[in-house]
């Protein structure tokens, strides 16, 4: 892929080892990976298969142990220094002595932008993700849907061009998940961000991903990476459509397939 | 080096910086101590260094010494062999004050927990008891005791001292055992009454059992409460043979003998460890009760 | 039958039945003393204690003075160490290493046994003694709840703010010391009532004859009952007061903390 710009995040030969009490664990081994500026990508793969680890190298919250990773060109360090990225986990994270526009403003805040220029910026944000009413309440007084709505609220703040989530709606019952995945499309559309959305649902991923990356555990590696390439709009609509469910298939058997191909399961 | 290592090395460490903090201001400190405000008039002023020369600050080591020297001149026993004897008469007392404040404190937790209005009437009075310095009515309660000998009904002081100290001993065990009644989560609760059981079985099977990880710091409080009851009551009400007596009598001769009350002092110290750490090896024999605990 | 639910008692119930237990106390205590007489006579009625309180409120008031200005030097000294040390504990494995089993044997140690040694150091009409003593058993639980105050940052907020590229000052501003905070409070209050009980216990143990407790034990032995009580009361009071104070702080500290 060539393009003016340079990449989001651009790993090369990436490896990250824990050294714990128990002596070492291979959590990464040469993960290659590039997402292109204004790329949906989502990480997919089974309980410890590395995929909340690669993002939190991204994020600069864990260092390499090997390999290379840029963001946009830079370290992640210094990424994360110049804010180029925002993050939300699968715990919204909120401070529960801020109300919701402290909240979001905390990063703005941190990096010492004034009261006037943060509200305004609260203001647009809090439209964005339909939370004008509830400016004033504290995340206490929030369903779980609408605390995580906060969080991406927030990681929006600094306007990155990257956006990390870490299973954002991981812990949330079905029906609000499919909203904030819709949500989720349009705000990534609107504000041109390239994603990084980890995941262990598979619609969800082919729900809302340009590609999808498969990855499988001891060690966590990538085993595949699958275009979905779905045109059009992410709606309703799609997600009955053929066109998605042979994407989900082909998910699947990529996941599945690497389970097979080890010896010791049936 | 195992973490226990470790964590006895920094202990030992952090004794010995006390006793090099000590030594230090000793020798570095003036005399007299530093006192502002002084007009020339005898005692004037505010204190606010302490004195370092040795009758106000005796060296570590001459404390250690004096304890095998004789307590009083003479052929008197060594010092050690007397705090020895005081301590065990504090230490029974102690055991008597304590088990009065365990039984009082759990049958109250009992009864608090079979019935709510009883919590909603006594749990506030038993918090608020304990944030006045009713200990101040040692000196009335010895009083009250010594009419009650008097007119006919044997009560011997120490009773009075256990008294104090079983009152300081029922509080945390009436809260802690309250609590851990209460800890059962509703999914057991809704379990046990599925099973049909009744108050007493839920009480045995479940609610004793979830009770125990609150109950053993409840307990361990108590006894140092119940040691720290029997010396100020010793002390307040001037009984004889316990470590709270001997203290005041050495410190009384201190300018004399200024290493003295270190004795006792140390006594005292060795009195609380040993009745909390007492307490924490009943809590190794319930160690499967402890599991979900957090350490802290 | 096992009540599993609580039978549903009224709302008012909860603020009734400790007034009505109060009131049953009181009337058992002037039954026993009035009525009866058969209380020893060191147990006065408690309208006579009253009686001698306004009575002698001047007095009484005076030593409650030394008392508690006792009481709340200890408290705000013995708590800004322990605030000073848990922060240094929390930054430094040898602070913590050191500090935690020293603490944890103050805990259970009768403190108020250095008293006289420390009335030899500061001179016996110093009040010096009695406030260290109660410094230092302030000392105690705010160490303990700050110190783990400041441990109760969660894992995903530290995330966020290492995320947001905030600096340690920033981190330790907006994240770590608000999450303290409750901590802070509750350990104050703890603090306060052990402030007060060990400035007020430490008088037996000598020193200048002012104050409560001195007070308490001089009249209970000259057999002066009313006044001897009259003081007890000026001792709750003074208790009273730090508690009532400390958990208003408490109460608005912890208001946003859940959740």
């Amino acid at each position: 892929m060539t393009s003016a710009l340079p990449a989001a995040v651009k790993a090369t030969g990436v490896d990250k080892v824990f050294t714990g009490s128990r002596g070492e664990v291979t959590a990464l081994a040469g993960v290659d990976l590039e997402v292109a500026a204004g790329e949906f990508v989502s990480l997919i793969g089974p309980s410890g298969c590395g995929k909340s680890t690669l993002l939190r190298l991204i994020a600069d919250l864990e260092t390499s142990t090997g390999g290379t990773l840029e963001i946009f060109g830079k370290s992640a360090s210094q990424a994360r220094q110049d804010q180029d990225y925002g993050i939300a986990f699968q715990q919204a994270g909120l401070l529960p002595w801020r109300t919701v526009r402290d909240n979001i403003g905390l990063p703005l805040q941190l990096h010492g932008q004034d009261k006037r220029t943060r509200a305004a910026r609260v203001d647009e944000l809090t439209a964005l993700v339909g939370l004008d009413e509830f400016v004033d309440h504290h995340p206490d007084q929030l369903s779980g849907g609408m605390q995580q709505r906060v969080a991406i609220a927030r990681a929006l703040a600094s306007q990155p061009r990257l956006l990390l989530m870490d299973e954002p709606f991981g812990a949330l019952d079905e029906m609000t998940r499919e909203y904030l995945q819709s949500e989720l499309t349009r705000i990534a559309a609107e504000t041109q961000a390239a994603v990084v959305f980890v995941t262990h649902s598979i619609p969800e991923a082919v729900f809302l991903s340009d590609r999808v990356v498969v990855m499988s555990p001891r060690p966590g590696r990538i085993t595949d990476i699958i275009d979905v390439s779905l045109a059009g709009e992410r709606d309703e609509a799609l997600r009955e459509s053929p066109a998605y469910f042979e994407r989900v298939t082909a998910v699947r058997e990529a996941l599945h397939g690497t389970h097979v191909d080890r010896p010791n399961e049936r | 080096m195992t973490t226990r290592a470790t964590s006895i090395g920094w202990g030992v460490t952090g004794v010995l910086a006390v006793v090099v903090a000590w030594e230090l201001y000793k020798y570095l400190g003036p005399a007299e101590g530093v006192t502002v405000g002084d007009t020339g008039d005898a005692g004037s002023g505010q204190i606010i260094l302490p004195r370092t020369h040795d009758r106000a600050m005796p060296h570590v080591w001459s404390m250690i010494v004096r304890l095998f020297e004789p307590t009083s001149g003479g052929d008197s026993p060594a010092l050690i062999v007397s705090v020895a004897a005081a301590a065990a008469v504090t230490l029974g007392i102690a055991v008597v004050g304590w088990l009065i404040g365990v039984l009082v404190g759990f049958g109250l937790s009992l009864v608090m927990q079979r019935w709510r209005l009883l919590e909603w009437g006594l749990l506030p009075w038993i918090v608020v008891s304990q944030t006045v310095p009713l200990i101040a009515l040692a000196p009335v309660i010895n009083a009250i005791g010594n009419q009650i000998d008097r007119s006919g009904t044997p009560w011997p002081q120490w009773l009075s001292v256990a008294v104090i100290a079983s009152y300081l001993a029922f509080f945390p065990v009436a809260v802690g055992a309250l609590r851990g009644l209460q800890s059962p989560d509703r999914i057991h609760l809704d379990l046990m009454r599925t099973y049909g059981s009744g108050y007493w079985p839920t009480l045995v099977r479940l609610r004793l059992p979830a009770a125990v990880p609150h109950l053993l710091p409840a307990l361990r409080l108590a006894a140092a409460n119940a040691v720290l009851g029997v010396v100020v009551a010793e002390v307040s009400i001037g009984m004889r043979g316990g470590l709270g007596r001997m203290l005041i009598q050495l410190a009384g001769q201190g300018s004399s003998d200024p290493a003295a009350p270190w004795g006792p002092i140390f006594g005292a110290v060795v009195l609380g460890l040993i009745a909390a750490g007492s307490v924490a090896l009943i809590g190794v024999g319930l160690k499967d009760y402890r599991r979900g605990e957090a350490t802290s | 039958m096992t009540p599993v639910e609580p039978r549903a008692l009224p709302r008012w119930a909860r603020y009734v039945a400790p007034i009505a237990v109060g009131v049953i106390g009181l009337g058992l205590w002037m039954l026993y003393t009035s009525v009866l007489g058969a209380a020893p006579r060191m147990l006065p009625d408690p309208v006579s204690i009253l009686q001698e309180l306004i009575a002698r409120w001047d007095i009484i008031w005076a030593d409650m003075l030394v008392t508690g200005t006792n009481a709340l030097i200890g408290l705000l000294v013995g708590s800004a160490v322990a605030i000073a040390l848990a922060a240094l504990a929390a930054r430094s494995r040898a602070v913590d290493g050191m500090a935690a089993p020293l603490v944890a044997a103050l805990a259970v140690v009768p403190i108020v046994a250095i008293t006289p040694v420390l009335n030899t150091m500061f001179g016996a009409s110093s009040q010096f003694g009695r406030q260290a003593v109660a410094g230092l058993a302030a000392f105690i639980p705010v160490f303990v709840n700050v110190l783990r105050g400041l441990r109760q940052t969660r894992a995903v907020h530290r995330d966020v703010f290492r995320a947001s590229g905030a600096t340690s000052d920033q981190t330790f501003r907006f994240l770590t010391f608000p999450t303290a905070l409750p901590y802070l409070t509750t350990g104050l209050r703890l603090a306060s009532s052990l402030a007060v009980i060990s400035a007020l216990v430490a008088e037996y143990f000598g020193g200048p004859a002012e104050g409560i407790g001195t007070a308490i034990a001089t009249y209970a032995k000259s057999g002066r009952a009313d006044l001897a009580w009259a003081y007890v009361a000026g001792g709750i009071i003074i208790g009273l007061a730090f508690f009532l104070v400390a958990s208003l702080l408490e109460r608005l500290a912890s208001r946003r903390s859940s959740a």
